[in-house]
């Protein structure tokens, strides 16, 4: 078994539009948070989200990959470079045969299928643009990856509603630990901030019109945001051997399905997932300093997994540190355990633990140290990343300092 | 029909029984509708009367719309029938 290591990470987010960006947001407790601007908002009765501003596809891609690139890649691409320009790692020959990506995504393209719905349906049109399919599918980002970085090992893309990037990452560091590959690139991405993707989520009665507070007893709800976060994952000793600077080791992973309901939650799935990266890292409870929560800021999830976290880690649960940066960057669905895992990684690298914002009144049922509404500083061995699904599919992943 | 009976047609649809099996007093919980079932049934009467329910699912009992029974589901849909005209 080969020790996996983090050597390039990469984002864009309604935060910023790169990890220093990002994590300096997340130090200082920044609501990324606003109102919603795109066509047609004015029918949503939901009208907020963390959606990226200032972002200019214009300059960063030709008009060939223009018409090629749905938002979800152009996210893709724009975090992948920043991962792979900081990891220094090229793809040639061996390397570039048996390296690959994965990643996760909820929808994929969702504002193309918007966009030519309205064309046909709306606007009575019955001719669309030729590259519509290549555009939406779910596995588009990936490709456009592996293309732009010679990447010819195993690729593909995982769609699990809201664990879809920890799926990808516990797929991708699998594969680097069994040795199947020295080197993955892996994340997720999502893009749902449009007219249709609002209006769906809206439906079912979940979303929050003023803020996300998760774990705050006057929560109401979810609040979506957007982007996509990349990382290199590389053998420990292939990245030594070449100098490259490590930013923390991934040491285990678990999945599980609750096999109960198609939307809440379920405490003993999540607390097996919890439980099983512990032991397939080898790590004791104890060890955890901080879990970077799920917490979707509805009344379901976060009491739940408040219970699992103290089934899961007993005693302790009083004495490790626990936040949602969903109050900063918002749910970003397929894509969140991506941005989410930047949390993970400036815990243990940098002794940083972003705050959960939003933060009003204490719930009894949520009465774990949630870090409310400043960052703390703090030495932390052991970090977990946390995502429970729609459909009850859950995946939680393990960072240890190095 | 009126505006009850209408309403009563929609939760025993949901419910899976006869119109007759929901009573004024009939909770939801009695009635066998879950969370996600009350979010449908919010959305079949909102299509059938044109109306729209002030209802967040992470907070049901909060604002005006009180959903603690059949009786009261149906007082609130009166008042929102009446300010529609």
């Amino acid at each position: 078994m080969k020790r996996v290591v983090i050597t390039g990470a990469g984002t864009i987010n309604s935060l910023g539009h790169s990890v220093p960006e990002t994590l300096e947001a997340m130090r200082e407790g920044r609501c990324g948070i606003g109102e919603l601007d795109f066509r047609d908002v004015e029918r949503l009765s939901i009208r907020i989200g963390g959606q990226v501003r200032g972002f200019e596809a214009e300059g960063r891609f030709n008009r060939q990959q223009m018409t090629l690139y749905d938002r979800f890649t152009q996210f893709t691409l724009t975090a992948a470079k920043e991962a792979i320009d900081q990891s220094g790692i090229e793809f040639h020959g061996d390397l570039a045969a048996r390296s690959g990506v994965v990643l996760g995504t909820a929808g994929g393209g969702v504002s193309t299928w918007d966009d030519n719905y309205r064309s046909v349906y709306e606007d009575g049109k019955n001719r669309i643009h030729p590259f519509v399919v290549p555009k939406l599918m779910n596995n588009a980002a990936a490709s456009h990856v592996s293309m732009e970085y010679n990447l010819k090992g195993p690729s593909f893309t995982v769609s699990t509603a809201c664990a879809s990037s920890n799926h990808a990452m516990a797929l991708a560091f699998q594969m680097v630990r069994s040795g199947a590959a020295p080197a993955m690139v892996t994340g997720g991405s999502e893009s749902m901030l449009c007219f249709g993707g609002v209006k769906a989520w809206e439906g079912l009665r979940v979303m929050s019109k003023d803020a996300c507070r998760p774990f705050s007893a006057n929560r109401n709800g979810m609040v979506q945001g957007e982007g996509a976060g990349v990382f290199v994952f590389e053998d420990y000793d292939r990245a030594r051997a070449r100098g490259a600077e490590i930013l923390c080791e991934v040491v285990g992973f678990a999945m599980s399905s609750d096999a109960a309901d198609i939307v809440m939650p379920s405490k003993q799935g999540a607390a097996r997932a919890m439980a099983g990266a512990l032991a397939d890292a080898r790590i004791n409870a104890s060890e955890v300093g901080y879990i970077n929560a799920h917490g979707t800021g509805t009344a379901a999830n976060d009491k739940t997994e408040c219970a699992a976290v103290a089934d899961v880690f007993g005693r302790h649960a009083d004495h490790l540190m626990i936040s949602s940066t969903k109050s900063m960057h918002g749910h970003l669905i397929g894509g969140t355990g991506a941005v989410e895992l930047l949390a993970c990684i400036m815990a243990v690298r940098d002794g940083i633990v972003a705050p959960t914002i939003g933060y009003e009144e204490p719930d009894p049922e949520c009465a774990l140290d949630v870090v409310p509404n400043e960052a703390r500083e703090a030495m932390v061995d052991v970090a977990l990343s946390n995502a429970f699904a729609f459909g009850g599919l859950n995946a939680v992943l393990a960072l240890r300092r190095i | 029909m009126s505006i009850s009976d209408r309403v009563i047609a929609i939760i025993a649809e949901q419910a899976v029984l006869e119109p007759s099996d929901v009573t004024p007093e009939s909770t939801l919980e009695e009635l066998g509708i879950d969370s996600l079932g009350l979010v449908e049934s919010i959305f079949a009467i909102e299509e059938e009367f044109d109306i729209s329910i002030p209802f967040n699912a992470n907070e049901p009992t909060a604002g005006d719309f009180d959903i603690s029974n059949v009786a009261a589901i149906i007082a609130g849909i009166e008042k929102l029938v009446a300010e529609k005209v």
